[in-house]
C-alpha cells in the first residue's frame, strides 16, 4: 500500500484488507475456500465437458464401454443432426469414394460410416421455427413491455400494485394448465401449429418478465431528465424515445436475453401445440431418439449448439443476470 | 409530473418539428398499457376461466360432442383414485428433495464465493452454465450418462462391470430392483441444474449485508457460528424464501426435466403430476374435462403454497 498514492491501485483489491484477516490462518483459509470453488465448478461443469467431447464423437465411439477418453474427432454428430441420409450399399460406396475430391465436407463425413446425404433434416427447418419465432416473440414482447413499464413506472394507475402482481403471476401458471384451453382455443382460430400462434404464446409469457424488468431499470432513471426535456418543449413521446430508451438500454438488453432463452429453450408448449409445421428445436430433438437407435452425438451436437449462443450472452451480461432471475425484484 | 399543457406553454425553444398534436399522457397511458393487458388477457386469464368450466364437464378434445356439464365429478374421481394420491406424493418428494437439497448446496456455495478471489467473476458465471440449458435437452443428456454400459456416471463412480452396477433410471442395481433410485436420479439431475440458481440469489443477499455488522461481532468476540445464524442467516432469509418459493413452484409444475429423462417410467415410478397431466390430456386418454380439474388442482396448490410463502416473507420483512 506504501505506493498507492503514486501509481493508484495496479488491481482490483481482491481479499479482505481487514487486520483480523490478514493473519497466515485467514489467507490460508482464503486460499483454500477459493480452491473448493474451483474444485466445485469444476465437478459442476463435468456433463457440460462430457457433452462437449460426445458431440465430436463418432456413432460407434459414443456407445463404447467402457467411454473412450482418447478418441478422433469427428464432425459426425454435427452432420446427423442437420441431414437426412440412406445407408449406401458397398458397390456404389466404393464407386463414390472415387470421386472424394469433388464431395463436400459433409458428405465426407457421412461417407466415413457408409452414408450418402440426401437432404437437410426436419432438425434444419424446427431450428429455423425456433429462430422465427424466438426472435419475433423477444421483439414483441420487449417492444410491448418497454411501453407498458414505462406507463407503470411513471404514471398513476388505479390498482397499480394488482395489476403488476396480475401481470407476474400469469408466468406462475404451469404451462399444463393454461395449454389445454389454448389448444382448444387454437384449433377453433386455425392457430394451432403456426407461427404466429406460437408467437403470440411466447410474447404473452415473455411479457409478464419484460415489465417487470423494465420497470425496475425505467423506475431507477431520474423522472427529473425527461420533465427537463419536457419544460425544454419536447414532447412525451419525444421524451421517451430521446431519453428513457437510451437510458433504460442495459435493462432492454437483459431483457432481451431472459425473453430470448424462455422462447429458445421452451418445451412443453410446443411438444402440445405444434405437430409439424411449427415445432419447434427442443421437442424435435426429444423426438430424435425414435428413429433407428439413439443418435447420442447428434443429440449432444444439437444441445451444444443449443447452448453455445446463450453461453456467450450470459457472459456479457453476466451483472444483469440477477434481476432477470428475481423478475426485477431485487436492486442492483 | 410535469403535464404537458404546460409544456405546450412553455415556448417550444427546441422542438425540431414544427408542433403536432400532442396526447395527454392520459392517452399515452392507456395506449402504452392496452396492448399487454389484451394479450395477457386473451392468452391467460381467457383460458384459465375456459379451463374452469371445462373442469366441470366430461368434454374430450377429440370427441365430436359438445362437453356436457358433469359438476364436480372430475374432481371426485381425482381425488378418490389411490393412482392420482400417489402421483401427489411422487411429486411432493421430488419437490421436497430437490428443493431442500438446492438450499443446501446453494447456500453453501454461496459462502463460499462471497469473497472474491482472482477469477472468482469467471468461475462464478461459469457455475451458472447449467441453469441456461433447455431442461428437455439436460433431460436427455443426463439419460446418455445414466446409461448403465456406456453412460459415464458410472464409469465415473468405478463401476466397470455393467451387471453389479447400477442401472439408475430402471430402478435397479446389479439386476435388482431398488424402487426410489429412478426418483433419485431426476432429483439429482434437477440439483444439478438448479442449485446455481439459488446460490445466485443467496449470493446476492450475502454481498448485501453491510460488513459493520461482522465486524461489530468480531470486536465482540463472537463465535463464526454465532456470527453464521444471528447475523448471516436473518439477512439472507428473505432473498432464500423468493429462491425457495421460485424452485417449489418449479419443482410442482415440473415437466421438461421429467419427461425427456424417464417420461415418467419406469412403471410410474417417476410419474410427476405434470407428466400425468399431459398424458391425460393429450396421449391416447384425451380427456380434456378431467385433465383440466387436474390442471385446477395443481393451480390451487401452488396458489395456496405461494401465498403461506409470500406471508411468511412479509413478516420477515418487517420483523
Amino acid at each position: 500500500m506504501a505506493n498507492f498514492y503514486e501509481t493508484g491501485p495496479a488491481k482490483p483489491v481482491t481479499e479482505s484488507v481487514r487486520v483480523d484477516k490478514v493473519t497466515p490462518g485467514a489467507r490460508a483459509r482464503h486460499n483454500i475456500r477459493a480452491a473448493a470453488v474451483i474444485l466445485f465448478a469444476i465437478i459442476g461443469l463435468i456433463p457440460i465437458f462430457i457433452m462437449v467431447v460426445t458431440a465430436f464423437k463418432t456413432r460407434a465411439d459414443v456407445v463404447a464401454v467402457p467411454p473412450k477418453v482418447l478418441f478422433q474427432p469427428t464432425l459426425e454428430g454435427f452432420v446427423f443432426l442437420l441431414t437426412e441420409r440412406v445407408v449406401l450399399p458397398p458397390a456404389a460406396l466404393a464407386e463414390k469414394k472415387q470421386s472424394l475430391e469433388q464431395l463436400d465436407w459433409m458428405e465426407r463425413v457421412a461417407m466415413a460410416s457408409g452414408q450418402t446425404i440426401t437432404g437437410p433434416s426436419d432438425y434444419v427447418r424446427r431450428l429455423w421455427n425456433s429462430v422465427i419465432i424466438a426472435g419475433i416473440s423477444t421483439l414483441i414482447s420487449v417492444f410491448l413491455g418497454l411501453l407498458a413499464a414505462y406507463a407503470f413506472s411513471r404514471f398513476p394507475i388505479a390498482g397499480k400494485d394488482d395489476l403488476l402482481f396480475f401481470i407476474l403471476s400469469t408466468r406462475m401458471l404451469p404451462a399444463v394448465v393454461v395449454t389445454i384451453p389454448l389448444f382448444l382455443m387454437y384449433r377453433q382460430f386455425g392457430l394451432h401449429d403456426t407461427h404466429l400462434g406460437m408467437i403470440l404464446l411466447y410474447t404473452a409469457f415473455n411479457l409478464s418478465l419484460a415489465v417487470w424488468l423494465l420497470k425496475g431499470f425505467i423506475d431507477e432513471i431520474p423522472k427529473e431528465y425527461e420533465e427537463a426535456a419536457l419544460v425544454d418543449g419536447y414532447s412525451r413521446m419525444q421524451a421517451f424515445r430521446k431519453i428513457v430508451i437510451p437510458q433504460a438500454a442495459t435493462g432492454i438488453a437483459a431483457t432481451t436475453v431472459f425473453s430470448v432463452i424462455f422462447a429458445w429453450n421452451e418445451y412443453a408448449f410446443a411438444l402440445m401445440l405444434t405437430s409439424e409445421e411449427a415445432r419447434t428445436a427442443p421437442p424435435s430433438i426429444a423426438t430424435m431418439l425414435g428413429r433407428g437407435g439413439i443418435e447420442w452425438s447428434a443429440i449432444a451436437a444439437g444441445s451444444l449448439g443449443f447452448l453455445i449462443p446463450v453461453v456467450i450472452v450470459t457472459f456479457i451480461l453476466r451483472k444483469y443476470l440477477l434481476r432477470g432471475v428475481t423478475f426485477g425484484a431485487i436492486r442492483q | 409530473m410535469t403535464s404537458s399543457a404546460q409544456a405546450n406553454v412553455s415556448s417550444p425553444v427546441r422542438a425540431e418539428k414544427p408542433q403536432r398534436k400532442q396526447m395527454s399522457d392520459m392517452t399515452i397511458r392507456n395506449l402504452f398499457i392496452a396492448p399487454t393487458l389484451l394479450l395477457l388477457i386473451a392468452m391467460n386469464v381467457f383460458p384459465l376461466f375456459y379451463s374452469l368450466y371445462l373442469s366441470f364437464t366430461n368434454y374430450s378434445a377429440i370427441a365430436r360432442k359438445a362437453p356436457v356439464w358433469v359438476g364436480i365429478e372430475n374432481y371426485v374421481n381425482i381425488l378418490t383414485d389411490p393412482q392420482m394420491w400417489q402421483y401427489f406424493n411422487t411429486t411432493g418428494k421430488y419437490t421436497l428433495l430437490t428443493v431442500s437439497l438446492q438450499v443446501v448446496l446453494g447456500f453453501a456455495l454461496a459462502m463460499l464465493v462471497k469473497e472474491k478471489f482472482a477469477g472468482s467473476g469467471i468461475v462464478t458465471t461459469l457455475i451458472l452454465i447449467p441453469m441456461m440449458l433447455s431442461p428437455v435437452v439436460v433431460g436427455l443428456f443426463w439419460k446418455y450418462m445414466y446409461n448403465p454400459s456406456w453412460g459415464y456416471l458410472n464409469w465415473l463412480m468405478g463401476f466397470t462391470n455393467p451387471s453389479v452396477a447400477p442401472d439408475w433410471l430402471a430402478s435397479s442395481w446389479a439386476r435388482k430392483s431398488v424402487p426410489g433410485l429412478a426418483l433419485f436420479a431426476v432429483v439429482f439431475v434437477d440439483v444439478w441444474m438448479w442449485t446455481p440458481f439459488v446460490m445466485l440469489l443467496v449470493l446476492s443477499g450475502l454481498k448485501a449485508i453491510p460488513d459493520y455488522l461482522y465486524e461489530a461481532a468480531a470486536i465482540d468476540r463472537a463465535s463464526s457460528w454465532f456470527q453464521f445464524w444471528r447475523i448471516t442467516v436473518p439477512q439472507v432469509a428473505p432473498l432464500l424464501m423468493i429462491a425457495i418459493l421460485f424452485r417449489t413452484i418449479e419443482a410442482l409444475k415440473s415437466f421438461d426435466l421429467v419427461m425427456g429423462m424417464t417420461g415418467g417410467g419406469p412403471g410410474d415410478q417417476t410419474e410427476v403430476i405434470a407428466v400425468n397431466l399431459y398424458r391425460k390430456a393429450f396421449l391416447g386418454q384425451w380427456q380434456t374435462g378431467e385433465a383440466s380439474a387436474l390442471a385446477y388442482i395443481v393451480l390451487i396448490i401452488i396458489i395456496a403454497i405461494s401465498n403461506l410463502y409470500v406471508r411468511y416473507l412479509n413478516r420477515l420483512r418487517e420483523g
